[in-house]
This record gives structure tokens, sequence and C-alpha cells, in this order.
């Protein structure tokens, strides 16, 4: 794919298979993704389109049974995250690559103070005393704006609001000084105003720290404010990876322009009645369609879309799609 | 420090209760249909002796007297003599109740330090082989009537393979240990006498584990539903994703989490243990409390009764008023 700057982890041809009394559902099909250095990478895609397992897949911890990767690699400093040991495993989590959820009311346990569970990731991973773990804490605290950080550290979850609740899973997943946060969804759960918040400490952070970030969502508003690329998913496959203003000024991938022309407003003044929406629904991932898992719902779709899976290819240097019907040869993808 | 006020409210809340519980025990007990004053002189009695008896009982005088004296002596440590042995009932009392309190706290040993691992272990193996034994195992001690089990215990384990004792607290030849509370075990250890002390053990296995049977199963499936129920939180998730062993996160996140529920659990068993007591004591001839309750209810020995019920109850408070603190400090989000 993108073969400037320095790639931070690699996912290849990555499928992931979950047993489901309905048959062997079809999760994640052959996905391939880099994420760079010090970029905030989106991932957005419909609810249930893998996303989050995705992002599970890269610490290995997406429920087993009953879910299963099935093939691929992760490599990641030159180690496949999918062939290490457990033990290994668990020095990458937390710690080297790290992760915050949706739901910042149940995230954190609720029976152990903030300042406990602060400290037991950073001594899991540093060898520092409680004390120094203390001043960490404090110190991470302060940098997500938490108001009076001393006193957070004595507080159970059940006393802190959803907005500073995720500034502390923001905290601890950073204390560390992880190389990649893996973010899904931070800010669904939240008003819109700390939403706001959320994301600017998010990406200010990232920047100061050179953190990379995989921001899991599927607002497109909040895809045009902080990220430098988008991945697009669509029923367990990627579908489309660009820099993002070139991603909303000439999306390639049918569904991604039916995601950008989704969004209200972008259609201008007139369209604003008239709200569009993709015709169709997601299919199921236990028969997905054949070929191009889109093409039922494509406006473009040719006979070779239900034969073959479209692969990913180089539209430009920071552009890539997988379409039968978008390649590089043809003009559309550009305005 | 809040929790000591917390603490110190919840003991001044057991008064009222146990005023609550005396006038219901009192009134309840002098509903058993029958005349006192005729038990105690007997069937051949003469009506006059009958009516000295019920004077000299005080047994004339209208309910609501009787109980003021009933309080009053109460208050004075004084439950009144027994009307069947004419022994103070507080003595009876120190004579029988360390058994049976012996017996129900070593069935409470057994319910938590046997349920608490089984329900983790059948939890973290779900759906497994381990999952499955342990579920037969509890499913056995939830449908099994105590007096058929101790019986079968007795077969097994004293007439056919010899290994326990079947009756008493101590082999006849060994002495008991001096009385500081009169639980065998408990006073062997504390005299330091070792012989003694698992020559009472080895009696108080087979009894106890008779009667902790129910509630050991009850308890593994509460601890397996909540663990179970835990452990598919979104903050376990997030412990796995900070790089926790599992033994740390069904240990020590899951479990601390998983045992409210068990503690609430806890609290209501040990008052049925202790009135399931009598059950087991009666099968393994224990000399707890099971035997003499039985007898005064027979006699209609109401200080009897009224002294084993309010000793129950008085028990049964504290373990709750315990339970209550212990929640003070297992869920952060209790207000105290």
């Amino acid at each position: 794919m993108l073969d400037y700057g320095k790639t931070l982890l690699s996912i290849r041809d990555l499928s992931v298979r979950f047993a489901t009394y309905q048959g062997l559902a079809r999760v994640l099909e052959k996905v391939c993704l880099d994420i760079k250095s010090g970029e905030i990478l989106g991932l957005v895609g419909e609810t249930g389109c893998g996303k989050s397992v995705l992002a599970r897949s890269v610490l290995r911890i997406i429920p087993s049974p009953p879910g299963k990767i099935a093939a691929g690699t992760i490599s990641y400093q030159g180690e496949d995250l999918l062939q290490i040991s457990e033990t290994r495993m668990r020095q990458v989590r937390g710690n080297r690559i790290s992760m915050i959820f949706q739901e910042p009311m149940s995230s954190l346990n609720p029976v152990f103070s903030v300042g406990n569970q602060m400290r037991e990731v950073i001594r899991l991973h540093q060898q520092v005393s409680k004390k120094e773990a203390t001043r960490i804490a404090l110190d991470m605290l302060r940098q997500v704006q938490m108001p009076d950080p001393a006193a957070v550290l004595g507080k159970f979850p059940h006393e802190l609001s959803g907005g500073m609740r995720q500034r502390v899973m923001i905290a601890m997943e950073l204390s560390c000084g992880p190389d990649l946060l893996l973010a899904d969804e931070p800010t669904t759960a939240l008003d819109v105003t700390v939403q706001g918040q959320v994301l600017a400490i998010l990406r200010r952070l990232a920047g100061e720290k050179g953190v990379s970030v995989l921001f899991i969502t599927h607002d497109m508003g909040v895809v045009a404010q902080i990220c430098d690329r988008v991945a697009v998913m669509y029923a367990g496959q990627m579908v489309e990876v660009a820099e993002v203003k070139e991603l909303f000024s000439a999306p390639a991938h049918p569904y991604t322009r039916g995601l950008i022309s989704a969004i209200p407003g972008a259609e201008g003044e007139k369209g604003a009645e008239h709200l569009y929406s993709i015709p169709g629904v997601v299919p199921g991932l236990i028969d997905p369609p054949e070929g191009c898992r889109y093409h039922p719902r494509c406006e473009k779709k040719r006979a070779v879309c239900t034969e073959q899976t479209p692969v990913m290819v180089k539209l430009h240097a920071d552009h890539d799609v997988a379409c039968h019907c978008c390649g590089p040869s043809r003009e559309e993808g550009r305005p | 420090m809040r929790i000591l006020r917390y603490i110190l409210r919840r003991l001044l809340y057991v008064l009222p209760v146990l005023l609550g519980v005396t006038i219901l025990v009192f009134f309840i007990s002098h509903a058993i249909p029958g005349d006192p004053a005729q038990m105690i002189a007997g069937p051949k009695a003469s009506r006059q002796a009958v009516e000295e008896i019920r004077r000299s009982h005080g047994l004339d005088k209208p309910l609501p007297i009787q109980y003021l004296r009933f309080v009053s002596g109460l208050v004075q440590g004084d439950l009144g003599r027994s009307i069947r042995n004419h022994r103070p009932v507080v003595e009876d009392l120190k004579d029988f109740l360390p058994a049976t309190l012996e017996l129900t706290l070593a069935a409470m040993i057994l319910c938590l330090g046997v349920g608490i691992p089984l329900g983790i272990l059948a939890a973290v193996k779900r759906n497994k082989l381990t999952d499955h034994l342990t579920r037969v195992f509890s499913v056995f001690g939830v449908s099994t009537p105590v007096f058929w089990l101790g019986l079968m215990l007795l077969l097994l384990f004293y007439r056919n393979l010899g290994w326990l004792p079947g009756s008493g607290r101590l082999d006849i030849m060994v002495q008991p240990p001096p009385q500081f509370t009169g639980m065998y075990t408990l006073d062997a250890l504390l005299a330091g006498q070792w012989a003694t002390f698992a020559n009472a053990l080895w009696h108080i296995i087979l009894p106890a584990f008779c009667l902790s049977y129910v509630y050991l199963a009850i308890i593994t499936r509460i601890v397996r539903s909540s663990m179970i129920g835990v452990l598919g939180q979104d903050f376990i998730t997030t412990a796995r994703a900070n790089g926790l062993s599992e033994a740390i996160i069904v240990l020590k996140h899951a479990f601390k989490n998983s045992l409210i529920p068990t503690v609430t659990i806890t609290g209501l068993s040990f008052g049925e243990l202790m009135g399931g007591a009598i059950l087991t004591e009666t099968i393994f001839a224990w000399p707890g409390m099971g035997k003499y309750v039985v007898d005064s209810v027979n006699y209609l020995d109401f200080p009897g009764i009224m002294g084993f019920t309010l000793m129950v109850s008085l028990v049964y408070v504290l373990v709750n008023l315990t339970v209550d603190v212990i929640y003070a400090f297992l869920n952060p989000t209790i207000r105290y």
C-alpha cells in the first residue's frame, strides 16, 4: 500500500471468524492496513462491519471462543503479534499498544479507585515505586486536563462523569507511553460538547507524545475533525484508504461516496430535506455475497463484481481502493 | 471516620430490631396451645396444685405483664428459669450454644472455603467438564434432604469405611479442653492441646459437611453465576487490554465484584445454618441446642424456647450487621 513514511504496525490479510449458532461468521476477510508513526488513522464503517474486531485482534483480545483469528499477520517492530507467546503479548498490551473503549461508564472497574487502577497498570509495565506510580498517574491526569487530579485519584468511577471517566481512560492508557493507541469509538457515548473536549485532548496528546492513533468511529464529522488518514470498511472488508482531504473531496469507492453523501448537509442547502441513504442493507457475515461484498447495493455493479473479490490497488500516492469499477485506469476516481 | 460512624449507627439500629424480636418471640410462643402450669405439675396433679404453680411462676398474670417481667429480666441478663429442669436458661445456653455455634461456624467455613473456589473454577471453565461436574455436585446438594444425607454419610464413612467418628464432639476417652469459648476445636487450639484439637476436628467433619452441603451448593452457584456475569463486563476487557494476567483479572478484578452477591447469601445462610443445625445435631448426636430446643417445645418450656430463639436472632442480626459493614468496604457505591 503506502510506501512513504515509517510504518508502525502492518496488518496483512487478516481474517477473523466467529462461530455462531447460525454458522461461521466471516467477520474479517483478508483485511490489510498500515498504521504510520505519529498519525491519527480513522477507521469508519457501519455498525457490525468489523472495526472493533480489527482493533481487538491487534491486541488479541477478541473473545475466544467464539472468535478466532484464522489467518494473517500483524507486524509490529519486527514481530508478528499473532505468533508471539501470550506472556510476550501481555507486555505489549497496555504498554506498547493500548486501547480505550466506547463505554466510559463500564470500562473502569467499579470497586477500585481511579488511583488504584492507574497505578496497577503503571507498575505492571514500569519498574517504579508506588509513590512514583502515583506521581506518573497525577501527571497524566493533569495532561488530560482533569480538574483536581489529586482528589480524582482517590475517587471511584461512579463518582465521575462520563467525560471524566473517558479522560481517566486516556490518561491510564497513555501512562506507559505507548506507540499506538486503539480508540474504539471513545466519544460515541458522550455529549457533543464533552465529545469536543475529549477529541481535543486526544489529538493534542497524540501530537505531543508522537502516539499513533487508530480512531474507530462511524461519525464522519469526527473523522474530518481529527484524522490524518481514513480507512473505510464494509462488511468485514477494507474498501478504501486515503488521506482525509482526498477522501472527502474525491471518494473513489461507491460505498465511501454513499457514506459521504449520507452526511447531513453535505449536498448543500438543497439536499437538506432529502437525506441520502444507501439503498439495501448490510449483508450478513455468515453467508456474505460472493466477490465484492458491496455489489448487491452498488450502483456501478458489473459482472466481475459478483465473481471476484477486488484487491487493494493504488489510485495514487496516498489513496488506495478495492473496487473493480474505480481502479487507477479509470477517470471517475478523480474530480 | 465515616465508616466508624456508620458501624455505630448500624449497631443502634440493632436495638429496635431486637425489641421487635422479643415481642414476636414472646407472643408467638404463648400462642402454642397447652397449659404450662399443667405441664409442670404433671398429669396427675390436683387442680389446687396446678393453680399454686401457676401463681408461683407468675403465669396467672395478663400476658403484657408477663412480657414486661420477661424484658426487665432480659436487660439484666436473666432469661428466667427453665420450667423443665429449673436451671437458669442462661446456664443452659452456656452449656449448649457453643456446640451449635461451633458446628455452624465449621459449616460456614466449609461453605465459603469450598463453595467460592468451586464457583470460580466453574465460571472460568464454563461449559467444560469441570463446570458440569460442579453443577452435578451442587444440584445434588440443593436437592438432598439433610436427614437422608446425614444417614448416608454415617453409613458410608462411619459404619462401612470407618474413617470418621459417627457421634459426639470428642472420643469418650478424651478430656474436653479448658473452657474459653465452649467450642472444643477453638479451646483446644487456645490451650495448645493438639491431640484434643485433632480429635474435635475429626468429630466435626461429618456433621459440618452434612449441615453445609445445601448452602455450599447455593454459594457455589451464586459465585459461578456472578463471576460469569462480571467476566463479561467491559472493565474486564479493559484489564485484558492493559496486559494484566488472567489470574489477576479473575481473582482480583472479577472476584471482588462478584463478592457483593456472595456476601449477601452468606449472611442469610448463617441464620439458616443455625436453625438447620437442630436436625443435623439430632442425626449425629451432637450435644448442641437442637435437642434442648426440641425438649423445651415438648414441655412448653417458654423461658427455654425464648432464650434459644433470642440467641439465634441475636447471632443472625449481628451476622447481618457484619455483612452490611463488609458491603461498605466492598462496594464503593454504598453511601454510609
